[in-house]
């Protein structure tokens, strides 16, 4: 079976103009949504408390806050998740009150005054400023892997292509938190190494396309860059949507089967692998491109060995 | 000929198979309800223990599966929970006091298959339930402590040395000596820092003043002990608590993680962590009136505390032994049946407190119990303010010459005795910790983590599984054969690797490298395919599939793991679970992918002439 039947090299480069404007668009909206609604952050980097309830029945909110409000924790935020059943409660922590405690307090008030059997799923406490430290700590993670993956790419392609490669990682995990900043999804540690996980996939795509591009290069002779990249992303065509398929399929079953908790990253992941695909089309040969790379850039420098003509004679 | 596996390679992949899948193979067997009794304080768990436990548990009529001596402590398995349960309360009757008797579950692995290291898959609290906390160690406390005791140091030096000086005292980071001329201040600088090379000397003739302050080093070695006899300390408290399989481990420069798998009641874990406590021994001022110091007038070598009811007393500033030298501590009750706590020194404590209480005897001395609470309150660069809280527990007449044991009477009740006698025996803290984080899973939840990251990964599997094959056909069922093998690779090497922990990310990094996993396969079969179409025979389109495909995936998936191991490097928690399984995942990908289905390829289709081939 083939999905992709091509016989023609696809202009894929006459396009570029109109997807870097496309791009643009898309990651200035990114950073207007980030700089206006901001990341709805979860407890990870802000701080605070959270209490996750389970009822056997479907759980009544309005009588929760009501509980909850008469024991003076009238900020408390209550919402569903993931199903009628299952509560969460949230709050910042409070000034008086041992936040690590506090968790407590809050099953033991709604275990006396629901009237119903509560279970507690799941209590989570994180300070401050362990929230700042994760904060900073995740940046520089996702700092040093691009500074890492660009020396790796730099040093085994060429600069034009790592250049390329790591803006596209840039513009991929750009609009995805764009995403999640319009949405207001949650986003937590799991999204982070979702995020992480994209810049891995996205990765993966440009480097194929990449090297195939330097192949080429070397092998097709009368044809000039735009031509290259036209055929190499050709012919990688096919492989680039079987694999967003299958990772596709998969993360479809995680969406829909891994319950609530890993909502956020299939969410992540499945725009993600979207963005990454487009990105390492458009994006990352495009700036190659732009850049000028070139014929000459690619093919290996050729070291003239001392006494290399003599070698033939050597036994 | 094209296309033929040499033996040894073929020989190599079913071996490495095999292995991953033997080590894999522990996870299959789930878990025996078991008790565990394990040493407390030094207490060793030896062959007449076992014998004594086999004993007491045939004479209740309590049937074991098995019982045996595991790495210093005795385990107990059993067929059902209501056993577990009662020979738990009857071992913790007998044996509560001077060993840790935990319920556990324990792998059912076979004997044989646990002798060379087979064991299944540590579960991480998301997965499991329990309770983890994070804690942090108040640095800033533990530099503090240290400077003060080189005020100290720096008086008796002096002293020693017969050198004359105004004063000695902490100034900010510094310590401060002032002398009277400068003839003092030159032979004292001269004799300090040849003493404390460690310390960084800056005179001033004018003020005639010496300040030292501490060299980065030196606060860092402060820094790195501090957290070292914190994690020592709370080992030993997470001991006390009867937990099987506790977890205490240190995360960066001044935090300390705790897991604790099953526990549930999150208070009382936290009161034993989180009490911060040490005490003092100081003599009562008699010779002051108390009266005066209550107006206010305390004199310079005295200071004012009060007892938990209210009473003042007036203490020495001298300190005449601190906790530190604690070497045991237990509760019971006097001859009056009041609580008591028998404590215990180690012998420099022995000699110091006994020259210390010679020439006082008849004279009132007190117990000063410290505690350091967290407060709400941050400082300026955003550190916890921690706040000394100074107690009086017990003030009581010194009746003889105290050696190395003593005990003191006046705790209160005797569960304050209990705690007390914990807090003590479980050592002093350098410098204070303080909870900053606490995750509680309950074991209804972590089940169910489980059942859907496991309907997850077959779902996500099976979808793939049936794409391929109908994409791909007989190369499709090559491609998950290596898939199959790839993940119970993948399951192998998580259960023999002995830090790995599967969390819930990590089966999601699973469930991701299933997908990504097919990338290699896809990106070979697509260029036999394209070699194909280009006219090259069978045999020469599958070579060069393989080896054009080859540097493609080699090089996608190294800067994918470069991204990995960063993630594992500079990530906590999920990110790190994440990592762990992504970065193995990536690795036996790469094998069954390239080797694995290769042997394969070769073995059906390699070494014959062809003119057609099911992909």
């Amino acid at each position: 079976m083939q999905i992709l039947k091509l016989k023609e090299t696809v202009a894929f480069m006459r396009y570029r103009k109109v997807a870097m404007v496309f791009s643009m668009v898309m990651m200035i909206a990114a950073i207007a949504s980030l700089a206006v609604n901001k990341l709805n952050f979860g407890l990870d980097f802000t701080g605070g408390v959270k209490v996750e309830v389970g009822f056997e029945q479907a759980a009544d909110l309005t009588k929760m806050r009501q509980v909850l409000d008469a024991n003076g924790f009238d900020d408390a935020i209550v919402q569903l998740f993931g199903t009628s059943r299952d509560v969460v409660i949230r709050m910042g922590e409070r000034p008086g009150v041992k936040a690590e405690t506090l968790g407590d307090q809050i099953l033991s008030v709604l275990k006396d005054g629901m009237g119903v059997n509560v279970e507690m799923r799941r209590i989570e406490f994180v300070g401050a400023s362990v929230g700042d430290e994760l904060t900073e700590q995740g940046g520089l993670a996702m700092l040093t892997a691009l500074i890492c993956i660009l020396v790796y790419v730099a040093f085994r392609f060429e600069w034009r292509f790592a250049l390329g490669s790591v803006f596209a990682l840039f513009h991929d995990v750009l609009l995805t938190l764009g995403l999640f900043s319009v949405l207001g999804i949650e986003f937590d540690l799991t999204v982070l190494a979702a995020i992480l996980a994209v810049i891995g996939y996205s990765l993966n795509d440009t480097i194929v396309v990449s090297d195939r591009i330097r192949e080429n290069f070397r092998k097709v002779r009368e044809a000039g860059p735009e031509e290259i990249i036209n055929i190499s992303l050709t012919q990688t065509l096919s492989r680039t949507f079987i694999t967003s398929i299958t990772t596709l399929l998969v993360l479809a079953a995680l969406f829909f089967k891994g319950g609530a908790l890993i909502h956020g990253f299939a969410t992540a992941l499945l725009f993600g692998v979207f963005v990454g695909t487009y990105s390492s089309i458009y994006v990352a040969s495009s700036i190659a491109l732009t850049l000028g790379v070139s014929k000459e850039d690619l093919i290996p420098e050729v070291v003239e060995k001392e006494g290399a003509e003599h070698e033939e004679m050597m036994p | 000929m094209l296309n033929k596996t040499p033996l040894w390679k073929t020989l190599m992949v079913m071996f490495v198979i095999a292995i991953g899948a033997l080590y894999a193979s522990p996870n299959l067997y789930g878990e025996d309800p078991a008790v565990q009794v394990s040493g407390l304080r030094g207490v060793e768990v030896d062959a007449s223990t076992l014998d004594q436990i086999k004993a007491q548990l045939s004479e209740n009529n309590i049937e074991a599966m098995s019982i045996a001596l595991e790495k210093g402590q005795v385990l107990a398995r059993f067929r059902d929970t209501e056993n577990q349960i009662k020979a738990r309360d009857l071992l913790h009757d007998t044996y509560g006091r001077d060993y840790s008797v935990a319920l556990n579950l324990t792998p059912a692995t076979p004997g044989w298959l646990a002798t060379i290291g087979g064991s299944p898959m540590k579960l991480g609290l998301d997965l499991s339930g329990g309770v983890s906390f994070l804690m942090e160690v108040n640095m800033k406390e533990a530099i503090n402590k240290a400077q003060t005791g080189l005020v100290g140091d720096f008086r008796s030096e002096l002293r020693g040395e017969k050198i004359r000086y105004r004063s000695v005292k902490l100034d900010g980071d510094a310590i401060k000596v002032i002398f009277r001329n400068p003839q003092d201040l030159e032979k004292a600088e001269d004799y300090l820092s040849k003493q404390n090379r460690d310390l960084l000397f800056t005179s001033d003739d004018d003020s005639l003043s010496l300040t030292a302050v501490m060299s980065e080093q030196k606060q860092k070695e402060i820094r790195e002990y501090a957290l070292q006899q914190n994690i020592t300390i709370i080992r030993n408290r997470v001991n006390e608590l009867g937990v099987a399989e506790p977890l205490v481990q240190r995360q960066g420069q001044k935090h300390i993680v705790i897991e604790l798998p099953g526990v549930q009641d999150t208070a009382k874990a936290k009161e034993i962590l989180n009490a911060t406590a040490t005490i003092e021994f100081r003599m009562v001022d008699t010779d002051n009136d108390i009266g005066n110091a209550l107006d206010g007038r305390v004199p310079a070598s005295s200071q004012l505390l009060y007892e938990r009811d209210g009473t003042p007393v007036l203490l020495k500033k001298r300190i005449m032994l601190t906790g530190d030298h604690i070497v045991d501590a237990n509760s019971g009750f006097d001859e009056y049946s009041r609580p008591q706590v028998n404590i215990t020194l180690d012998s420099p404590g022995g000699s110091k407190f006994s020259n210390a209480t010679k020439d006082n005897i008849g004279k009132p001395m007190a117990t000063v119990f410290i505690e350091y609470k967290g407060t709400d309150r941050k400082d300026a660069e955003g550190n916890m303010i921690f706040e000394k809280v100074e107690e009086v527990i017990s003030v009581a007449t010194i009746q003889a010459r105290l050696g190395k044991s003593f005990r003191i009477t006046g705790a209160g009740s005797q569960q304050e005795a209990h705690n007390l006698a914990l807090l003590l025996r479980a050592g002093a803290l350098i410098a204070p910790i303080q909870i900053v984080e606490e995750r509680t899973v309950g074991p209804s939840l972590g089940a169910e983590n489980i059942k859907l990251g496991f309907q997850a990964i077959v779902g996500g599997f099976a979808l793939v599984f049936v794409f391929m094959m109908i994409y791909y056909r007989a190369f499709g069922v090559v491609a998950n054969l290596a898939l199959g093998a790839n993940l119970i690779m993948i399951v192998g090497v998580m259960s023999m690797i002995p830090g790995a922990t599967l969390t819930l990310p990590g089966m999601a990094g699973i469930v991701l490298t299933v997908g990504m996993a097919v990338d290699a396969n896809v990106l070979i079969f697509e260029r036999i395919r394209e070699e194909l179409r280009s006219g090259k025979s069978v045999q020469q389109s599958i070579h060069q599939g393989y080896d054009a495909a080859f540097s493609t995936i080699l090089d996608a998936n190294i800067t994918t793991l470069i991204a990995a191991f960063i993630l594992f490097a500079v990530g906590t928690g999920p990110i790190k679970g994440f990592a762990v399984t992504l970065s193995i995942g990536i690795i036996t990908s790469m094998f069954t992918a390239i080797v694995g289905t290769r042997t394969v390829v070769n073995a059906v289709w390699g070494g014959k002439r062809l003119d057609k081939i099911s992909i």
